[in-house]
């Protein structure tokens, strides 16, 4: 067993593991956060997205001992829970960006990732290109563009939630 | 309208569990004492089993059972059953052989159970089943179904001959005969529907416990259809009396048909959470998925349409083979036969129609219903006929439709359906307006300067949904009623409750089914709540698929609240000391007709329950309905998709430039979820014209058995969508409504199709229409120029 501390969603918290425990089993399995949902076992879905020091990470694709003392923020810290919704989660629910909703919360973290990275103007092309990671298999991705690229110009100003 | 009532394009009452993270899938629920199963599933495609040996693998750390298909025989676990008898031309029933949830004797797929290791952790039982020694004799596989009848093909099971389940057919065979002998003109084409993995992004799994103290067991599982699995797993598998056994199905992560369908896991979770006396989970990995979740699609057809000199359809003669795996899935049958040759009329007046369907065995996963379940099959089928005719008779596509559209409701195919209403010419007219079919020509020559090939296909589908009366389907072999129920539950301070048969996995039924009460009862939409997908809170009900929700859901819940303002008119009468047939009821208040003697919606619904304005022994006291509803038909939604592609002849690839979508689907209760479905719907089309095939090798191994080697689609595959309405009304349900979840996958691939091969200038084109296949059928073309 292997021992971790990181921080999650603002809080510091430690684990006593087994060495192959991925950082999604880790949120899911020892701090039951089961926002962060698991779509497939290659990397492929982008259903488990995190940010890992404030950088969208596949979170089935790392060690959780590999991020030792890292700062991580999951679907459930992106706002905080008694105030308003993060202008992104605002803009999928107001666009119609979801609809099963399991790959709604990697969905979000990636956009808020493509947000920090590229800007708050975000066209068709650019969205669609930087969704590559991430599947969705419900709303033909149409309405999650519109919605990541309304969450982008919300997002001006808006001071991130401590994580 | 009220302004969250019918029509209202409201945002979902269900995204903010979902957006936040909050919301509650089976693998999100963990029961104390919860230990895990691991499946190992034959590596073989075809082999028998000769010895399962388990005792290094029981001995292994933190193991408590490994299981085999021997013990499951020996407890007497049913097997699992296909639910729609279909028979043959010859009278004869279908064969369906003997489906066990873990195999026993023999493996006939690549991912066939044969024992499963419960043990305290996932790993554990990972690791102990690599102890488990399996002794196969391997097999011949058969894993292409064109093959599957040849002389000599290895037998599947006993029970069916040359590996036939049935050969079934439909219409009217000397008619269609002798409408060919004096055609003016045939078209002849074949085609193979390509097999589809469904993966919605949410794995299946299943958590079964049992209770001793009242010996009754519950089941977390990703089901559609949670009343239909219970009543599976008590009445055939036998695993509880029905009332000792309670399914849940919590938030769903989408389901496309693949989870309709009773699989073996959620049986063995079940059988061996009695054996362990523990609570234990199975969660699907993607590969398992692909191994295990029923697949769709998969014909192979040869098609003919027989025209006069006008142009006008006089014929249509289908023969398929449909492969429907290793075992008969919950409602294989029905999708090649009932939901497949009754929509073979398309939108046009065809007046003989033949269909010959053989079904078949294969060793490869067993083939269900996936969104369209059969109408995107008879879809394709239809409209490539109708725009390799049009080519080939020099008719413009869009012409040829219109001369062969039904104008006259209701109109009898010859394929057993009644359409009740439609307007073909509406959304065709309209779809021709919004794509710019007139600029079409334009755009082609602005292609050609950059050296890409333009192309426009039309796809005008029609599908039957709303399904289904149950008296007609019963007649058609299907062993269930598809009537649903709907319970209205009206609480002392005025807020409601419905219980609703139906299962959300995405539609959104917690705001429309809440909107429909909303703007019956003028009661704001934050004082309802649909309640789902737990046997022990609904009654029964048949679940979602089908595009059956809206049409036969919603009129169940329709018909309750009629029953529920009729009891409160009583309520309201003794209130205001009037006669019963006096009380009007409108934007939630009951008046005294003429007077200004009113009650609020709340107040009557307080005195449904205090009881003190009545006689209990004249009125019962309380607020509560139930219903059940039946259709009296199918609802025919109906529409026209137009795709325009450019293709880079350097390199095959295909662009999806524009899409425009014209659908007719009836009254709808909220269009920002109803466009939402059509998008989704495009996009799996549109993933089985250019991206998806589930490709097995001869030996029936599943080349494409993850996301790394079966292509989705991703946001870049896609275009932005057009997506608009037309509306006639649906006669067969009281609110008028037809139904919108399939209609973009049966509209879509072949308008792509058409788009493609009107590109390139060959016909010749299989689905997925991925870059090296487009490219292929560009370079034989050039071959056949060259040759002229």
């Amino acid at each position: 067993m292997t021992a971790v501390a990181l921080t999650v969603n603002g809080k510091p918290v430690t684990g006593d593991v087994d060495p192959r425990t991925l950082l999604v089993q880790f949120l899911r399995e020892n701090l039951r956060l089961t926002g962060t949902h698991v779509g497939c076992d290659t990397s492929q879905c982008g259903a488990c997205v995190v940010h890992v020091d404030g950088k969208a990470v596949k979170a089935c694709t790392v060690f959780v001992w590999q991020i030792e003392g890292a700062n991580v923020t999951t679907i459930e810290g992106l706002a905080d829970p008694n105030g308003p919704l993060h202008p992104m989660q605002e803009a999928f629910r107001e666009h119609h960006g979801l609809q099963c909703g399991y790959c709604t919360p990697g969905m979000i973290m990636t956009a808020v990732d493509m947000v920090n990275r590229k800007g708050h103007e975000l066209d068709d092309p650019t969205i669609r290109h930087e969704l590559e990671g991430n599947l969705c298999r419900c709303t033909g991705y149409h309405n999650i563009v519109k919605a990541i690229a309304a969450g982008a110009k919300a997002m001006k100003g808006h001071v991130q939630q401590q994580a | 309208m009220n302004a969250t009532g019918i029509g209202a394009a409201v945002r979902r009452k269900e995204d903010q569990r979902f957006v936040t993270g909050k919301g509650h899938y089976t693998d999100d629920v963990n029961r104390p004492g919860q230990c895990h199963a691991y499946f190992l599933r034959s590596p073989h495609a075809h082999a028998r089993i000769k010895n399962v040996e388990t005792k290094a693998a029981a001995a292994m750390p933190g193991v408590l059972a490994v299981l085999t298909g021997a013990e499951l025989a020996a407890d007497k676990i049913g097997n699992l059953i296909c639910g729609w008898m279909i028979t043959s031309k010859d009278g004869s029933q279908m064969k369906m052989a003997a489906h066990p949830a873990i195999a026993h004797g023999k493996a006939n797929y690549v991912g066939d159970p044969v024992a499963v290791v419960v043990a305290e952790t996932l790993a554990q039982a990972k690791d102990a089943a690599e102890k488990v020694n399996v002794d196969y004799e391997l097999l011949t596989a058969l894993a292409d179904p064109a093959k599957a009848q040849s002389e000599g093909a290895p037998q599947i099971h006993e029970i069916a001959a040359r590996n036939t389940i049935y050969q079934w057919h439909l219409g009217e065979a000397k008619a269609v005969e002798a409408a060919f002998k004096s055609a003016k003109h045939v078209t002849r084409l074949d085609f193979i529907n390509n097999r589809l993995v469904p993966n919605a992004i949410e794995p299946r799994a299943a958590i079964g416990e049992y209770d001793s103290g009242s010996e009754s067991l519950t089941l977390w599982n990703t089901t559609q259809n949670p009343h239909v699995a219970r009543l599976v797993m008590s009445a055939f598998v036998g695993l509880a009396p029905e009332h000792k056994l309670r399914v849940i199905a919590p938030d769903v992560g989408g389901g496309f048909g693949s989870k309709i369908f009773i699989y073996p896991e959620e049986v063995v979770c079940l059988w061996a959470a009695r054996k362990v006396g523990r609570p234990v989970k199975w969660v699907a990995e993607r590969s398992e998925a692909f191994l295990t979740d029923a697949h769709g699609r998969d014909h192979v057809t040869h098609a003919e349409m027989a025209f006069d000199a006008e142009g006008k359809a006089t014929a249509l003669r289908v023969k398929t083979i449909a492969n429907l795996g290793a075992y008969m899935s919950t409602f294989s049958s029905s999708v090649p036969t009932y939901l497949y040759g009754t929509l073979l009329s398309g939108q046009y007046e065809i007046p003989a129609i033949y269909c010959e369907v053989d079904a078949v065995y294969t060793n490869t996963v067993p083939v269900d219903a996936y969104r369209g379940a059969g109408r995107p099959e008879a879809t394709f089928v239809v409209e490539r006929l109708m725009e390799v005719g049009a080519r080939e008779m020099g008719i413009d596509p869009a012409d040829l439709r219109k001369k062969n559209f039904i104008k006259n409701f209701p109109h009898q195919t010859p394929v057993i359906m009644t359409y009740d209403a439609g307007d073909y010419h509406a959304s065709l007219k309209k779809a021709l307006e919004v794509a710019d079919y007139g600029g079409f020509g334009k755009r082609k020559r602005e292609s050609a300067r950059h050296d890409k090939l333009r192309g426009i296909g039309f796809s005008t589908y029609i599908e039957a949904c709303g399904i289904a009366p149950s008296q007609a389907v019963g007649s058609l072999g299907c062993g269930v009623g598809l009537w649903e129920s709907a319970e209205v539950r009206v609480n002392p301070t005025g807020s409601v409750e419905v219980l609703t048969g139906c299962h959300q996995h995405g539609q959104g039924h917690e705001t429309t089914f809440a909107q429909v009460v909303s703007e019956r009862l003028g009661i704001p939409l934050e004082n309802v709540s649909v309640v789902h997908g737990d046997t022990d809170k609904v009654q029964f009900g048949m679940g979602t698929y089908g595009s059956r929700s809206g049409a036969v859901g919603i009129s169940a819940i329709v018909k309750a609240l009629d029953k529920i303002e009729a009891k409160a008119k009583k309520v309201a009468a003794h209130m205001l000391e009037a006669a019963e047939g006096d009380i009007v009821f409108a934007d939630g208040k009951f008046t005294v007709a003429g007077t200004d003697k009113s009650a609020a919606w709340g107040e009557v619904a307080l005195n449904a329950y205090i009881a003190h304005k009545f006689a209990g022994q004249e009125l019962e006291p309380g607020l509560k309905e139930g219903a059940f509803y039946d259709p009296t038909n199918f609802t025919f939604p109906a529409g026209c998709h137009i795709c325009e592609v450019e293709v880079d002849p350097q390199t095959g690839e295909s662009e999806i430039v524009a899409w425009t979508a014209v659908d007719d689907f009836g009254t709808v209760i909220n269009p920002m979820i109803v466009e939402g479905q059509v998008h989704g719907g495009i996009a799996q089309g549109v993933g089985q014209a250019l991206l998806e095939g589930a490709v097995y090798d001869k030996d029936g191994q599943l080349v494409t058995g993850s996301l790394m080697d079966y292509c989705m689609p991703r946001a870049h595959d896609l275009p932005a969508l057009k997506v608009e309405m037309t509306r006639t009304l649906s006669p067969s349900n009281p609110l008028g409504i037809k139904g919108c979840g399939e209609a973009g996958a049966i509209a879509a691939p072949v308008a792509v199709i058409n788009a493609i091969t009107n590109a390139i200038g060959s016909e010749d084109l299989a689905m997925p229409a991925t870059a090296q296949a487009v490219w292929q059928a560009l370079q034989k073309t050039q071959d056949r120029r060259k040759a002229a």
